[in-house]
């Protein structure tokens, strides 16, 4: 189990998504950053799809009652156990009465605490994650309070064996870190100010000359209206040749849809499951990670990417991770 | 049945069923919903519908894995054998529309733009409550928000803009129009739209199966109760 001391800015218990209800009009949810928040479970030894804790910029102080093995991806957060510097997109061995503490954002702004076994929470259609604004899903449909508890299930195989090993080297330490660590070409560099390669919407051959080029030429400005539903950009107003009303359709994770005041939204994971402005791009998706990592104040530059590199990139991506989990099978089992 | 398909990212495929909005393309679109709520293929992941349009969002890796194009694009796959799917699609005429009642208590607090309506449209309040629950109504699609029906069929006579400005919070489950549109909020909402009566009904049931009331396709009839009805059915204050 662990316990909540201080909650942070936003946490909450996410898994990759509820999938299946979209047609109903829930929305998805999950995770904002897909590969951080799977590496976190690999190394655990957990299944992908476990949940975990996604924590916002200013990260939460959160005390273990029990030993266990914990890993933290995505941004650096500064996280610290009892004071000392712990490395992130590591496995790490964690004694019970230890205190996980974070500090400043050094790179990105979310980071994927996961637990060997995954968290103790009810499944709501199909899904462990938190869908906030209807208060269901997660940890009681809502994020973190300081006082929370929140138990973990019993560890699998894999889990079992990673922690025995780490166990024995631990001695009296109230941590310890895992020998070795991912593959650095797994790693995204969460730079600020990131390039994100996009393909061209279904709207796109819609939009005037002018706003076609400057949406893979200028920059965009990441405002502090955005949030896990989607990131409103200020930059070069977008517009249409001739204006008018598009029939709503689904969207999806990293469309870009431009409203008429010029104006473009990103649409992230508690996107609403339809829309009616015109999408002017499309993220790949080895880049949505990038992209969930940034923050208000970032700029973001668009490259254009064609949806045959994408789904190659995206391939090749899956792949790796698959090499990833292998290669702790292989050590371990 | 006439259709395009075209990529939504790298993850799915809109099936474009026609450019207007109307009966013969909701049809048709039901005819592939619900083939695929019957034939969910273990590499599609999901469907969601919209007024002309159904995309299907798929896992590229499972369309590979089952595939023996090793160099084809997981897109070009799934598009031969959708193609082939929905080929193998019938038009049946199975009158198995619901027909789904709303009962909606009119006007006062719970319907505090029903005067402005009235007023908009030169009406009494009494004609406007008449003129929306004597319509013949039909869900078009669900989306926006959990269990949010995009009807069709409104009178033009009731027609109103939406607000200038647009309220922090409606109440869920409040009855409105919104242009030539008229809803139902199954959540709480900040939104314009103009609020004439709120339901007892509830649209989202989050631990059901399917957990929402109503489905595309499904027709709907407002039925106006008193508030006396409204508090009886549960409704809320």
């Amino acid at each position: 189990m662990l316990t909540v001391v201080k909650p942070g800015l936003l946490t909450s218990v996410q898994d990759l998504g509820r999938y299946g209800y979209q047609k109903y009009g829930v929305i998805a949810s999950g995770v904002m950053d897909q590969l951080s928040h799977r590496i976190s479970n690999i190394l655990v030894g957990n299944e992908e799809n476990e949940p975990t804790l996604e924590i916002t910029l200013l990260g939460p102080v959160i005390h273990f009652d029990k030993d266990t093995l914990i890993s933290i991806c995505g941004g650096d957060l500064s996280p610290s156990i009892n004071g000392d510097p712990v490395r992130i997109w590591r496995t790490i061995f964690v004694k019970k009465g230890s205190k996980l503490s974070f500090g400043p954002a050094i790179t990105g702004s979310r980071a994927y605490l996961a637990v060997a076994g995954g968290f103790v929470v009810p499944k709501v259609m199909d899904s462990k994650s938190t869908y906030l604004r209807a208060g269901i899903g997660g940890f009681e449909g809502r994020a973190f309070k300081a006082g929370d508890s929140l138990p973990f299930n019993l560890p699998g195989e894999l889990s079992k064996v990673l922690f025995e090993y780490m166990a024995l080297q631990a001695g009296d330490k109230p941590f310890i870190e895992m020998d070795w660590s991912v593959a650095s070409d797994l790693i995204p560099l969460h730079q600020k100010d990131p390039s994100i390669r996009v393909m061209k919407g279904k709207h796109y051959p819609l939009f005037s000359q002018e706003s076609k080029e400057k949406f893979f030429s200028q920059t965009f400005e990441v405002t502090p209206q955005s949030d896990r539903m989607g990131y409103r950009l200020k930059g070069s107003f977008l517009q249409l040749e001739n204006p008018g009303e598009l029939i709503s359709e689904a969207v999806s994770f990293g469309s870009i849809q431009v409203p008429s005041e010029g104006n473009p939204i990103v649409l992230l994971a508690d996107r609403q499951t339809t829309g009616g402005y015109p999408k002017i791009g499309q993220i790949s998706s080895v880049d949505l990670p990038i992209i969930a990592q940034a923050k208000p104040g970032d700029h973001i530059s668009f490259s254009e990417v064609t949806h045959e590199t994408a789904q190659q990139l995206f391939l090749k991506r899956e792949k790796k991770i698959k090499q990833l989990k292998n290669g702790i099978l292989l050590k371990f089992r | 049945m006439n259709y395009s398909l075209q990529p939504l990212g790298d993850h799915a495929v809109i099936i474009e069923l026609g450019e207007d909005i109307n009966l013969e393309t909701q049809q048709n679109l039901k005819l592939i919903t619900s083939f695929f709520d019957k034939n969910l293929e273990d590499w599609m992941v999901e469907y969601i519908p919209a007024f002309t349009t159904v995309s299907l969002f798929y896992d590229p890796v499972k369309v590979m894995n089952q595939s023996s194009k090793i160099h084809a694009l997981p897109y070009d796959i799934v598009c031969t054998k959708l193609r082939s799917l929905l080929g193998r699609i019938h038009a049946v005429n199975e009158d198995n529309q619901r027909l789904v009642e709303i009962p909606v208590c009119y006007g006062g607090n719970l319907g505090p733009d029903l005067q402005f309506v009235a007023e908009h449209n030169g009406l009494t309040p009494e004609e406007v409550i008449h003129i929306h629950s004597s319509g013949n109504y039909i869900v078009y699609m669900i989306g926006f928000a959990p269990g949010f029906p995009y009807i069709g069929g409104m009178s033009e006579k009731i027609a109103t803009p939406r607000r200038e400005t647009p309220r922090l919070k409606i109440p869920p489950k409040t009855v409105g129009i919104a242009g030539q549109q008229t809803g139902v909020y199954p959540i709480e909402t900040p939104g314009g739209w103009q609020l004439i009566g709120r339901t007892p009904v509830e649209l989202f049931l989050p631990d059901e199966e399917p957990p929402t009331l109503l489905r595309a396709g499904d027709k709907i009839k407002f039925k106006p109760i008193s508030y006396k009805e409204y508090l009886e059915l549960g409704g809320d204050k």
